[in-house]
């Protein structure tokens, strides 16, 4: 028996697979078994009622999506009373998620969601500050402490900082969500990419650009896991191109103590069932009997830490 | 959850079909044969979950990767042909892009991945007599289901095929031997533009007045119907198309502008709200 339950600071989950945040809907359900995922992330709501970016809204690429949104939000209302109870009867946690305009209003929407049904509450902070003239919470350590100290003096609930990895020292980040008292990180939401479609001359999304996700982005968010987990002593939450049981491992290796799936649900909604039974079988055939152990178990190639880690090219 | 289904007389699996009405399942091809120049007709054996579907309703094809393309996401195929008898589901299809072309490259013996049946197909008014059906090029692989449907309700099904010429006409004996009376206009023959088309329907309703109007494939033809069927006060449904992440209602990639009842503009999924509208809510194809 391989025990593949993981703690994500005071909430146990059965085991380390998950889905990621706007990638699954109620409509999963008449497909897959949500009862058998480690947790359930809800899609980021917003304090008002959106409708999202004008179509078209998704491009493809070889291994990755370019999808933007927008967050279309029924408002917290609407979670509370019509889409927690979809989900509560999986006797699985339930993650919501939030954003906002402004530090308060992730304060006041926190505190408005914390319903006994919800057992953590992830912080989207990659939508725009504006007071800071759009630029994203995520992008700047400061407003990203500032949003988790907000929730976390208006709620109890856990508080998991889902990071921006459209920063150039994700480190420095991480540590300002951690010291604000984040419980947890997931690292990280889509890189911010565009396309351009040479034919008709005009760009293939709506919105010009959106985030890029899909298989393709694994070894950029996975270094960005290594990165944080050198920097930080709260659980890691890996999130981006993790399409099965190996990726998710490989992540576990990097540092992370639980994985999130994407992209890959829209293609194979079989992805994360089958990843939990793939983990179960790679602990067994590694001798290993508590998936925790496998975080950040890669072993160095080499006794030393490089100097040059941080100079690679 | 993925099941692997062999015909289904021998390995019939009621189960999955109850606790999950979409299955993503692994269909063995029976045929892929082109029907004219541009279009395949693509045969293969289902579960009991994809056998339940309906008129309208379509699934996500996973397109297998050639030596040129690799398609990442699943693409969305209306069903075209629901033979419960023996436990096959068809999908009629243009070979435009990545996607299709790796659809052409299936042989009978492979295997087909599609997730389905998925969204909402059309509903046909209670004690409806007289079904109009205006379809062009692939909205006609959407709209053939619909004779079906509409003969076992007991209702006459009279179908307008517009296309670009006689060659590119597609289904009109699947459609004649399903009972409909089938009328062609043809770009090639100059009787298919909208002047023409609509003094046509005009003749035909007042011969044997419809009582519901079906359109899907082109936006000249929808305004087309949209505007006849208000004039008439029929009910009307179109089906309509959109680029796709996920087909299951979960990306909210595939968002189409429709008119609410309040008059304001506002996005419906069309995997999941759809890809069947009511005629009065949709704005253009
Ligand atoms: C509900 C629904 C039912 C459909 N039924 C049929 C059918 O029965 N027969 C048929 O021939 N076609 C049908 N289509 C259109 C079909 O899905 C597209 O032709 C196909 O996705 C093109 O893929 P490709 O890779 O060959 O082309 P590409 O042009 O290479 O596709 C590139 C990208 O654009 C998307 N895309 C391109 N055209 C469309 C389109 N019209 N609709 C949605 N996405 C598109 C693809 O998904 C892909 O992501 C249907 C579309 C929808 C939404
Ligand atoms: C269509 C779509 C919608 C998304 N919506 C949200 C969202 O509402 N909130 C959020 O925090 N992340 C959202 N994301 C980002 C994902 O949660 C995830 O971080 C990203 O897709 C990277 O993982 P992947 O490569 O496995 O897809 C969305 C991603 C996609 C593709
Ligand atoms: S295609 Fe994803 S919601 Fe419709």
């Amino acid at each position: 028996m391989v025990d593949l339950s993981v703690q994500i600071g005071s909430v146990t989950l059965r085991n380390p697979v998950m889905p990621a945040s706007g990638t699954i809907a109620e409509g999963f359900a008449e497909i897959v078994d949500l009862g058998r995922l480690g947790a359930i992330v809800l899609k980021t709501i917003t304090p008002d009622i959106r409708q999202g970016t004008q179509p078209p809204r998704v491009a493809e690429f070889t291994d990755a999506t370019l999808f933007s949104i927008g967050i279309p939000s029924k408002g917290p209302d609407y979670l509370l009373e019509s889409t927690l109870p979809v989900y509560a009867g999986f006797g699985v946690p339930v993650v919501a998620s939030v954003s906002a305009d402004s530090v308060e209003d992730f304060g006041t929407l926190a505190a408005y969601i914390s319903a006994p049904g919800v057992a953590a509450i992830e912080a989207n902070v990659s939508c725009p500050n504006l007071r800071a003239h759009g630029q994203a919470f995520g992008m700047d350590p400061e407003a990203t402490a500032e949003v988790i100290r907000a929730m976390k003096a208006r709620t109890d609930t856990p508080i998991w900082a889902k990071l921006t990895p459209n920063v150039g020292d994700i480190a420095q980040i991480a540590r300002a969500a951690e010291a604000a008292g984040a419980d947890a990180l997931v690292v990280s939401n889509a890189l911010l990419g565009m396309a351009v479609d040479a034919e008709n001359m005009r760009p293939r999304l709506g919105n010009v650009i959106g985030g890029l996700t899909g298989n393709a982005v694994k070894p950029v968010i996975l270094r960005m896991v290594h990165q944080v987990a050198q920097a930080v002593s709260i659980p890691i939450i890996g999130c981006g191109g993790i399409a099965n049981g190996e990726d998710a491992v490989e992540y576990l290796l990097a540092g992370a103590t639980a994985v999130q799936f994407g992209t890959v649900n829209f293609i194979e909604p079989a992805a994360m069932e089958d990843a939990i039974a793939w983990i179960e079988a790679y602990c067994r055939r590694h001798g290993v009997t508590e998936v925790r152990a496998l975080t950040g178990a890669m072993s160095p190639r080499h006794d030393q830490k490089s100097p040059l880690q941080s100079a690679v090219l | 959850m993925t099941a692997t289904c062999p015909a289904p007389s021998t390995a019939p699996d009621p189960a999955p079909a109850a606790a999950f009405p979409i299955a993503d399942t692994a269909c063995r091809v029976v045929s892929n044969e082109p029907v004219n120049a541009e279009y395949r007709l693509l045969l293969a054996e289902a579960g009991p979950a994809a056998l339940t579907a309906e008129a309208g309703q379509f699934f996500q094809l996973k397109c297998p990767p050639t030596t040129l393309d690799r398609p990442f996401l699943r693409r969305p195929m209306s069903v075209y042909r629901i033979d419960r008898q023996n436990g096959q589901i068809g999908f009629l299809y243009k070979v435009t892009g990545k996607g299709t072309r790796g659809l052409s490259t299936l042989v009978p013996g492979d295997t087909l991945e599609a997730i389905g049946p998925l969204g909402l197909g059309f509903t046909l008014p209670a004690g409806t007599r007289h079904v109009l059906l205006v379809a062009r090029g692939v909205g006609l692989a959407t709209l053939t289901p619909l004779v079906q449907m509409a003969r076992a309700a007991g209702a006459e099904v009279t179908a307008i095929l517009s296309a670009r010429n006689p060659a590119m006409v597609m289904s009109r004996d699947e459609l004649a031997a399903q009972g409909a009376r089938v009328i062609e206009v043809t770009d090639t023959a100059g009787d298919s533009d909208m002047a023409q088309v609509e003094a046509l329907l005009r003749r035909l309703h007042a011969e044997q007045p419809f009582d519901f109007a079906a359109t899907c494939g082109s936006n000249r033809l929808l305004q087309l119907t949209k505007a006849l069927s208000a004039e008439w006060q029929i009910a009307g449904q179109a089906a309509m198309e959109a680029f796709m992440g996920c087909g299951m209602g979960m990306c909210y990639a595939c968002v189409l502008p429709v008119t609410a009842p309040s008059g304001e503009t506002i996005f419906k999924r069309v995997c999941r709200e759809g890809p069947v509208f009511s005629i009065e809510e949709v704005q253009s194809w």
